[in-house]
């Protein structure tokens, strides 16, 4: 049975709850009766929508809450909800403003969506498309979400959501073709032509602009029809069914742009032309034409390139010299090095030579020319002089990692930095690229604290090596098996008497070497948080020793890291052994300098190891988690129960990636919430930290055996 | 309809395996055939590697015996070992062996794959010894002059694992195999599987974008033995986007986003 429906009387005193309306003033006895009339299903869907926003912004839940009825006509709840979590993310990003202009977004829909839509919203065709796109010959494209549909010539732009058609999957081929006529455009030679010179003498440069823009859509797509016949019928079929044709006046342009050998020259010839004639209404797969744009990203790419260009010449004329025997001939001064460009069906290749013999251009040379032809229509000769000896500094031409202090002197910003999502308690949906990572690596501390741990916990450590010895697997033959390398006679005799007493023969007859092969890798996540200041770091740091000393007769890939941070926008993991390490008197050192920093945020430190882990090869991956209590942070929400279900859910999306994760914890007042938190993982409460290498053993245990 | 049965001795091959040149590695291979050099072949999967030493044989005139490594292949797979028969044990000679007597031309599919100890067995083979150590029997085998050892080796999977070691590499002669020049490609499709210059030409655009998505996200393209596959599906009626997504999209990657991205692709161009 279909439950009742709300009445108004039941939803605003609800609205006036969330959104606190007793300071706020928002009118939400009109929205409630709007939403009274929903169906139940439509409300609830509604509602909750509304009380998860409030948790980010009223004001921005206010304005879902006025749109919402009239959106659920025309869309599907897909794309609302994807529009719903916009409005948060770009609250997130950008501020109230900016959330307020994707909150005009939807009367935009409003007006030009047909009712029932299914959109294709960026974030489901996004991953498709530019995989997508790479696929085509040339530069490798990216593409990204904004506002106006256009390419740069390195990234397309395309709309948050894509809903001229009423299917998803017509509005997924609407995207398509976009995007393959985008990247026509970097392909064939439109973004090669000085468009805003052109332009420019016009009495209106814009009319022009966007003259030079139907032109080379007329011209991109019969070449589209030439080299991606597929993707041309699609072109054909949607724009029937939108009604758009070819006015008859633009005929002749389009013929004359139809041949095959027709370039952006022509259609710069053919303006004059197609100024005088009326506005060409858009066609659906068009764009937007920005020289500013490409201009701006041609002039950040050109000298760079070039450099680039030149040092991996120099290289690989170094290594061909290597490869090839001495000669005795005096080498001419200046190699002879000519590129010939084939585009040749479609496919864009280079040849080079070499004082006329070929040489195989290595993958990165390949994109280079690439990239560079794309920009001239030819490799000009002073891109093919091999840079010399210290011509260029390389650290400015090839991007480098950058220094995670040297991003609080100065401006800040987030360049080298990795982002992580956040999980919103409040929300029930992620912070998109919330948390700021950065990896440091600890200072070495080069003082007694190995030599005195090594020599206080002496029984400890040797009583450790037995526990694990006893873990260790050994090659060792296995005897009767039905197969093997060679035979096991004490077997075959038993057989062979058997045989003869009338029973059936064993056929377990050989001995087989059963090869030891540990395949485990942990991960440790240490807390370095203020709050572990004392007895607790010290012995996190005396353990972690002991740890070590012991992990090594096991042979398996371990990796420490610490965990701090104070806000988002400083989260730090502290490098103490990485997988590739090995443990020395430098890591020794390291761990003897773990010094209390700032506050508890797990969230980032969590999903930073998962991935970190999931690059391991390995069978078993374990992430054994550290930590002295409840997830903090300074002056933030992540103090309470947001840091709690944070935690959670990274935990479980470790544990979706078959992490096992183990979590041992120190907190010995606050047990309540701990089941909670650590659900995905298995976890520990101790006392004293020096039984923790000792419990670690008991999980090696369990894990691999 | 019988299926045959040949010992490895017999595998002569009667008819030209169909191979295209692609440079001069027919020549190299028999000069190395001629100085009893052993020859390691490089190159990503489905490239002609395989066919290659098929052709050799066939142009050689002698038997070839193919292995193919995996990780649980040891050196008694390889050399040979006691067997029980009826109570007895009985010495069964391995594949390697039974190419050592017959001076036959010995060939080792992906050898990274195997054991570790069964390169051992192989150095002694592969130097100017020629020399087979044949342990469990107490004996030495010498290779006659038509005996050859050609081994293959994928160095795609850049895995520090999966890594041919240097005491072994430098043992060869090596042949570097790549996917053919586009002309020469649509050649072998054309040929190889009966479809037409343009629906050849066709496959050949499509297989070089799915190359393009090597590095980002797919570990290899689409080999030509691939598009050899969707081929023969399309002549025998199979619609081309479906072909392609049957016999190159699924084989390449399981990964639906790739798949689908592979699937425009393929769609664009038929």
């Amino acid at each position: 049975m279909a439950r009742q429906r709300l009445t108004h009387g039941e939803i605003e005193p609800l609205l006036d709850t969330w959104l606190e309306t007793e300071f706020t003033f928002h009118a939400v006895a009109p929205v409630a009766r709007t939403l009274s009339e929903l169906t139940r299903d439509e409300q609830d869907f509604v509602l909750d929508w509304i009380k998860r926003i409030a948790n980010t912004h009223i004001t921005l839940a206010f304005h879902f809450a006025k749109r919402a009825p009239d959106l659920l006509h025309r869309l599907d709840r897909r794309a609302i909800e994807a529009w719903a979590v916009r409005l948060c993310d770009t609250y997130d990003r950008a501020g109230i403003y900016a959330a307020l202009s994707v909150v005009e977004q939807a009367d935009n829909y409003a007006r030009t969506g047909q009712p029932h839509t299914e959109g294709a919203l960026f974030d489901d065709i996004a991953g498709v498309l530019g995989n997508f796109v790479r696929g085509l010959s040339g530069r490798k494209l990216s593409i990204e979400q904004g506002d106006v549909v256009h390419t740069d010539g390195e990234k397309i732009v395309l709309p948050a959501m894509v809903s001229r058609f009423a299917s998803r999957d017509d509005n997924f081929r609407l995207a398509k073709a976009t995007v393959v006529l985008l990247w026509a455009q970097t392909r064939f030679g439109t973004l090669r032509a000085d468009i805003t010179a052109a332009c420019a003498p016009y009495p209106h440069p814009e009319r022009a602009l966007q003259q030079f823009n139907a032109l080379e859509t007329l011209r991109l797509t019969s070449r589209i029809g030439r080299e991606l016949p597929g993707v041309h019928r699609d072109i054909r079929r949607l724009m029937n069914v939108l009604g758009e044709d070819l006015p008859d006046a633009w005929q002749p342009l389009a013929d004359r742009l139809a041949a095959p050998d027709a370039g952006a020259e022509d259609s710069l010839d053919l303006l004059d032309v197609a100024y005088r004639l009326p506005d060409f209404p858009a066609w659906c797969h068009q764009g937007t034409l920005r020289p500013d744009a490409v201009t701006a990203a041609r002039a950040a790419r050109l000298d760079k390139e070039k450099a680039r260009l030149r040092i991996k010449l120099a290289q690989l004329l170094e290594e061909h010299a290597r490869s090839q025997a001495p000669q005795p001939a005096v080498a001419p001064d200046r190699p002879d090095i000519e590129v010939t460009p084939r585009d040749d069906n479609g496919a864009l290749d280079f040849e080079i030579t070499l004082d006329g013999a070929p040489l195989a251009p290595p993958d990165d040379v390949r994109q280079l020319l690439t990239s560079v032809w794309l920009d001239f229509g030819e490799i000009p000769p002073e891109y093919l002089v091999p840079a010399g000896d210290g011509e260029y500094d390389l650290k400015a031409v090839f991007d480098q990692p950058e220094d995670p202090d040297a991003v609080w002197q100065g401006t800040y910003h987030e360049k080298g930095a990795e982002l992580y999502p956040e999980w919103d308690h409040g929300r029930q949906h992620y912070r998109k690229n919330w948390c700021t990572m950065r990896e440091k690596t600890v200072t070495p501390v080069y003082d007694d604290f190995v030599r005195d741990t090594l020599t206080k916990h002496g029984g400890l450590v040797r009583h450790l090596r037995r526990k694990f010895e006893a873990l260790r697997d050994e090659n060792r033959f296995e005897k009767r098996q039905t197969q093997g390398d060679e035979i096991d006679l004490d077997a075959l005799v038993e057989a062979l008497a058997d045989a003869r007493d009338g029973r059936e023969m064993s056929d377990r007859l050989f001995v087989r070497l059963h090869r030891a092969e540990r395949n485990i890798a942990v991960a440790f996540l240490v807390d370095m948080s203020g709050s572990t200041k004392g007895w607790i770091n010290e012995a996190e740091r005396e353990s972690l020793l002991l740890l070590c000393e012991a992990l090594e007769l096991l042979g398996d890939r371990y990796a420490i890291y610490g965990f701090s941070g104070i806000t988002r926008k400083r989260c730090e993991l502290f490098r103490i052994k990485t997988f590739d390490d090995a443990y020395d008197d430098e890591v020794r050192a390291r761990i003897a300098g773990i010094r209390p920093q700032e506050y508890t945020r797990m969230g980032f430190a969590l999903r930073h190891m998962t991935r970190l882990l999931n690059a391991v090869e390995a069978k078993t991956r374990v992430l054994v988690t550290l930590s002295d209590g409840r997830p903090d942070d300074y002056f933030d929400v992540y103090r309470g129960e947001y840091g709690v279900e944070d935690t959670r859910m990274a935990l479980l999306e470790a544990a979706r990636t078959g992490i096992h994760p183990f979590c041992i914890t120190l907190d010995r007042e606050a047990r309540d919430y701990l089941p909670h938190m650590y659900g995905a993982a298995r976890f520990i409460i101790i006392d004293d930290v020096r039984q923790l290498p000792l419990k670690v053993t008991d999980i090696y245990r369990r894990l691999t055996t | 309809m019988t299926a045959q049965t040949l010992t490895p001795e017999s595998h002569f091959i009667d008819r030209e395996p169909y191979y295209e040149a692609v440079g001069d590695e027919i020549a190299i291979f028999e000069a190395a055939y001629r100085n009893c050099l052993p020859v390691l072949l490089k190159g990503p999967t489905g490239c002609g590697k395989t066919r290659f030493m098929e052709h050799m044989a066939w142009r050689l005139k002698r038997p070839l015996i193919t292995v193919s490594c995996h990780d649980d292949l040891t050196a008694s797979d390889l050399v040979g070992r006691y067997l029980v028969k009826g109570g007895e044990t009985v010495w069964v000679d391995g594949p390697l062996t039974r190419a050592v007597r017959c001076g036959g031309i010995c060939y080792l599919d992906e050898i990274v794959e195997a054991r570790k100890d069964t390169m051992v067995v192989i150095h002694p083979l592969a130097d100017d010894r020629r020399e087979l150590p044949m342990e469990k029997l107490g004996q030495l085998l010498r290779a006659p002059e038509e005996f050859c050892l050609a081994i293959s080796y994928n160095p795609g999977y850049q895995s520090v694992l999966k890594d041919l070691k240097q005491s072994t590499r430098q043992r060869f002669v090596a042949l570097e195999f790549d996917y053919p020049a586009a002309e020469l490609e649509r050649r072998i499709v054309a040929n190889e599987s009966g479809v037409d210059a343009a629906m050849a030409e066709k496959l050949v655009k499509f297989a070089q974008m799915t190359r393009n998505l090597k590095g980002s996200g797919l570990e290899e393209g689409a080999s030509t033995r691939l598009l050899v596959h969707a081929g023969k599906l399309i002549g025998s009626g199979v619609d081309p986007v479906v072909a392609c997504r049957s016999a190159v999209a699924q084989a390449v990657t399981d990964d639906a986003d790739m798949l689908a991205a592979i699937q425009e692709l393929s769609s664009s161009l038929f």
